[in-house]
């Protein structure tokens, strides 16, 4: 076995995890709309009124997103991870899906969480550190926020399987079959969870779709550094179909999803989707990015902004009136305010709530621990009790 | 009424504590509006731009730029009401009379005590007094303030002294679930780095007392046990650098100076009559053909991987006198009297007599036993410098196990060398003289030099300290058996 030493640079992007190769694009960075023979079919089905809520989505979803970070620099948030930039793939993938399907999110999915109808402000009580997760899973048939980098792909492949047994996929009713889907990050990919998921989804034949938003950088290391390969590749060597799309053409991310979960509800079997796109802000609030990248890729990446790409194609065709422009600038404003307010209004959860949704089930351990607890916080002299709880500020 | 809101340092990153002020974007009088950028920080991650939770008028800026600031002190007042009415105004008409006096002592009560929290805080930090002095301090405020920080601290920075404290309990105390744990075959709990720790300095973790949580051993306890065991380093006394006679007072008709005993002068003589008339001294002489040694030393002199240092016959009685300790390590040992135990050590810390202009001294190579020749050349020859220079540190004179003392280099044969005091074994390095010698079977000129060996005679007795004596001089007649013994 030969061992090819290769120097690091601009030779790498050709091949390497930065190349452009076989990326798909419906939407050029230019906001000219470009043809896929295998996959401008599943974007045909969108109309204005479709790719004007996509707009209105990334819009109201990247103002979110400035408020949270803001909220963060005035000491309200411990927290923010910021989804600047990655607003195509999240929109556009998450539009592809529905009832059954099933969303397991790394920690940067606000976009997904938007489609999937959970309240953003919801979202900041995590960042606040009131809950561990804010809203019901299944009310939203989108799980919890996972810290741990790539567990959940375990998780996500298990829900898949218990799909296929429960009969929920490849039924002869499109209707009633589902896939999971997970998001996670460049730098999963590296993590051994991932690969052991890709093993029990390929040999399964799982249905569940892996979204890899390939942002560029495990916080400050770059995805040069984690493999030789475009990250896509990794699907291969399990024996799993790959499609690379441009992350920041929502049009493309959205007909991408829409043919791999197709794929995977009508027992196709798993697929892995590597959404190529640049996370414009920093890792969280705690990251200075300047510190490992420049100016210059910033630049580069800001002419490929994904909202920009669209409104230029929208406006092109006259789609975007100033009725709507300035409607959707409300619908931000109002959503960033309702932020502000809420954040500040926040009391903290009584602590026991932490026991509460442990196990389906009562369990023997969660439920002495619970009572050890109750008691723990009663023995403080300063008379609060866990069961109070009280106001954060 | 203005109402004036103040904007308090947040915690940029995860666990900051403070962070600078780099360049206010704002000045009093200047209408800001939420989230417009105020100023630039900087913290131990990134520069920031902080974003102002209000909207309003600035007022004041409660920090100057260069300004380092704790997290939670207010840096900046905003008048988020500048159109309000004055307070000594009548209510309109159009208000109801009942509505507006209840509101307004709730208003100034809540401005006045974030105006009283907020100065005391600043002012502790202007001042750059610690703003929690005593645990009763930080308990005190602990218990006014809401604002509890998390505890969490950013990786490689330390928590904030009086950043954490505990809360009151009452008397009675709560059992783990499932009750205190057995520990079973385990022994001594610590963290696998402190494991590792006291095996690099050779201390027994089930002789130590347990400090941390769970009864765990934490690097702490290792290294008091390490201080509370180890040589106490050298008194040093005002004076030590000056000139022997510098302090003396010289008699009226000149012939003779009183001089204090202090400085090297007393520490020599209270470490001589201590060593002296505690421990019994026997002493052991050879005489031994070195002429091989300085053979070796001539190639040493000569190879290029030794051109860095001086090669010279005391590096090869410093490594044969290593062998030898090897050989037998009973005498690389002290006397506790107190405890009535001989402690042996486990490491060779070599000890070199050194003349300096202030006196004698004994630095040693630490760890002496594990240094290659070369290492040994230049620690050798670094200690030397620096004994020289009159540099030594305390440390590096503290902790010896064996010392030699060079007399050769004054061109003395030998003498009967006094023990470094907690030492067991000394010795003397003779002048190395061309003499004529009988080497096989005729008188031929050699390199002859004596060797004496002092040693404790309570835990050294006559045979081992013979044995000693005489593999250090085997090793110099012939340094071919260092191969053998190495």
């Amino acid at each position: 076995m030969s061992r090819v030493a290769r120097p690091l640079g601009a030779s790498v992007d050709a091949v390497g995890p930065l190349s452009s190769d076989g990326l798909v694009q419906l939407l050029t960075h230019t906001g000219e709309a470009v043809e896929n023979e295998t996959f401008s079919p599943y974007a045909a089905h969108l109309s204005a009124d479709d790719l004007r809520a996509f707009w209105r989505d990334m819009t109201v979803l990247r103002a979110f997103d400035l408020e949270a970070t803001s909220l963060q620099r005035q000491g309200e948030l411990g927290l923010w991870v910021q989804s600047l930039g990655q607003e195509g793939a999240q929109i556009g993938s998450g539009h592809a899906l529905r009832e059954p399907d099933f969303v397991f999110p790394s920690y940067r999915e606000h976009g997904v969480a938007l489609t999937r109808d959970v309240d953003l402000v919801d979202v900041l009580k995590i960042f606040r550190g009131l809950q561990h997760g804010a809203w019901n899973p299944k009310d939203h048939s989108f799980h919890l926020y996972t810290l741990v980098i790539g567990s959940h792909a375990l998780h996500a492949t298990g829900y898949a399987m218990a799909l296929d047994r429960d009969g929920l996929v490849a039924s002869g009713d499109p209707d009633r079959d589902g896939a999971a889907v997970c998001y996670f990050g460049d730098g999963a990919t590296s993590q051994g969870d991932v690969s052991e998921a890709l093993t029990f989804a390929s040999v399964y034949n799982a249905p569940v779709v892996f979204f890899v938003q390939n942002n560029q950088f495990a916080i400050s290391e770059p995805a040069t550094r984690q493999s030789r390969v475009p990250l896509a590749d990794r699907g291969k060597g399990f024996g799993i179909p790959t499609v690379r799309v441009d992350g920041n053409d929502v049009i493309a991310c959205h007909a991408v999803t829409q043919w791999a979960v197709r794929h995977a509800r009508s027992g196709g079997g798993p697929v892995f989707i590597e959404a190529f796109t640049y996370r414009m802000g920093a890792h969280t609030t705690s990251d200075d990015p300047s510190r490992y990248r420049s100016k210059a890729q910033e630049s580069y990446w800001a002419e490929r902004d994904p909202i920009a790409r669209l409104e230029t194609y929208l406006t092109a065709r006259g789609e975007l009136s100033d009725e709507f422009r300035a409607e959707v600038e409300a619908e931000a404003k109002a959503l960033c305010e309702r932020a502000r307010t809420a954040v500040r209004s926040w009391e903290r959860e009584p602590l026991l709530t932490m026991f509460d949704d442990v196990y389906a089930l009562p369990h023997a351990t969660v439920e002495a621990e619970r009572a050890w607890f109750e008691r723990y916080e009663a023995s403080f002299a300063d008379g609060e009790t866990a069961a109070e709880g009280k106001a954060h500020r | 009424m203005p109402t004036f809101e103040q904007f308090a340092m947040p915690d940029a990153g995860e666990g900051l504590t403070e962070a600078d002020i780099v360049t206010w974007m704002v000045a009093p009088g200047d209408v800001v509006e939420v989230n417009q950028p105020i100023v630039e920080i900087e913290t131990a991650k990134s520069l920031v731009e902080l974003p102002c939770p209000f909207e309003g008028v600035v007022s004041r800026l409660l920090v100057q730029e260069g300004e380092t600031v704790e997290v939670g002190v207010a840096i900046l007042e905003v008048d988020v009401d500048p159109n309000g009415e004055a307070p000594s105004e009548a209510p309109s008409a159009d208000e109801s009379a009942s509505e507006s006096p209840s509101a307004e002592p709730v208003q100034s009560a809540r401005s006045a005590r974030e105006d009283l929290s907020v100065d005391a805080a600043s002012t502790a930090s202007r001042s750059g007094a610690p703003e929690t002095s005593t645990p009763d301090a930080a308990d005190a405020g602990a218990a006014e303030s809401s604002d509890e920080g998390s505890g969490a601290v950013l990786v490689g920075y330390g928590v904030k002294a009086g950043s954490a404290h505990r809360r009151p309990r009452k008397d009675e105390s709560v059992e783990p679930v499932g009750g205190a744990q057995d520990l079973g075959d385990y022994p001594v709990l610590a963290k696998p780095p402190v494991r590792k720790l006291a095996r690099d300095l050779g201390v027994d973790l089930t002789t130590i007392t347990p400090s941390g949580p769970g009864g765990m051993v934490t690097r702490e306890d290792v290294e008091q046990q390490v201080k509370a065991t180890s040589a106490q380093t050298l008194a040093t006394y005002p004076g030590d650098d000056q000139p022997w006679l510098a302090a003396g007072t010289t008699q009226s008709d000149g012939r003779t100076t009183r001089v204090p005993v202090k400085s090297v002068r007393k520490r020599t003589a209270e470490a001589m009559v201590q060593s002296a008339f505690t421990a019994p001294h026997v002493t052991e002489f050879q005489t031994v053909d070195v002429t091989e040694t300085m053979n070796l030393v001539s190639r040493l002199k000569q190879d290029k991987d030794f051109a860095d240092v001086r090669v010279t016959p005391l590096l090869i009685v410093a490594k044969a006198l290593l062998l030898a300790v090897r050989r037998h390590p009973e005498v690389n040992a002290s006397w506790d009297d107190a405890a009535q135990e001989i402690v042996y050590k486990h490491y060779v810390n070599l000890g070199i007599a050194a003349s300096t202009p202030r006196g004698l001294v004994v630095p040693n190579i630490k760890d002496a036993h594990r240094l290659p020749l070369h290492e040994l050349a230049l620690e050798l020859q670094h200690l030397t410098a620096e004994a020289r220079a009159g540099k030594l540190s305390p440390s590096s004179m503290s902790d010896g196990t064996i010392t030699i003392t060079n007399v050769g280099a004054l061109g003395i044969d030998t003498g009967t060398p006094i023990l470094n005091p907690g030492e067991a074994a000394i010795l003397a390095f003779g002048a190395v003289r061309q003499q004529p010698w009988v080497h096989e079977g005729e008188i031929q000129i050699r390199w002859v030099t004596q060797l004496a060996l002092s040693f404790d005679h309570r835990l050294v007795d006559g045979g081992l300290g013979a044995r000693l004596l005489s593999d250090v001089g085997r090793v110099m007649n012939d340094p071919a058996q260092g191969l053998v013994w190495g």
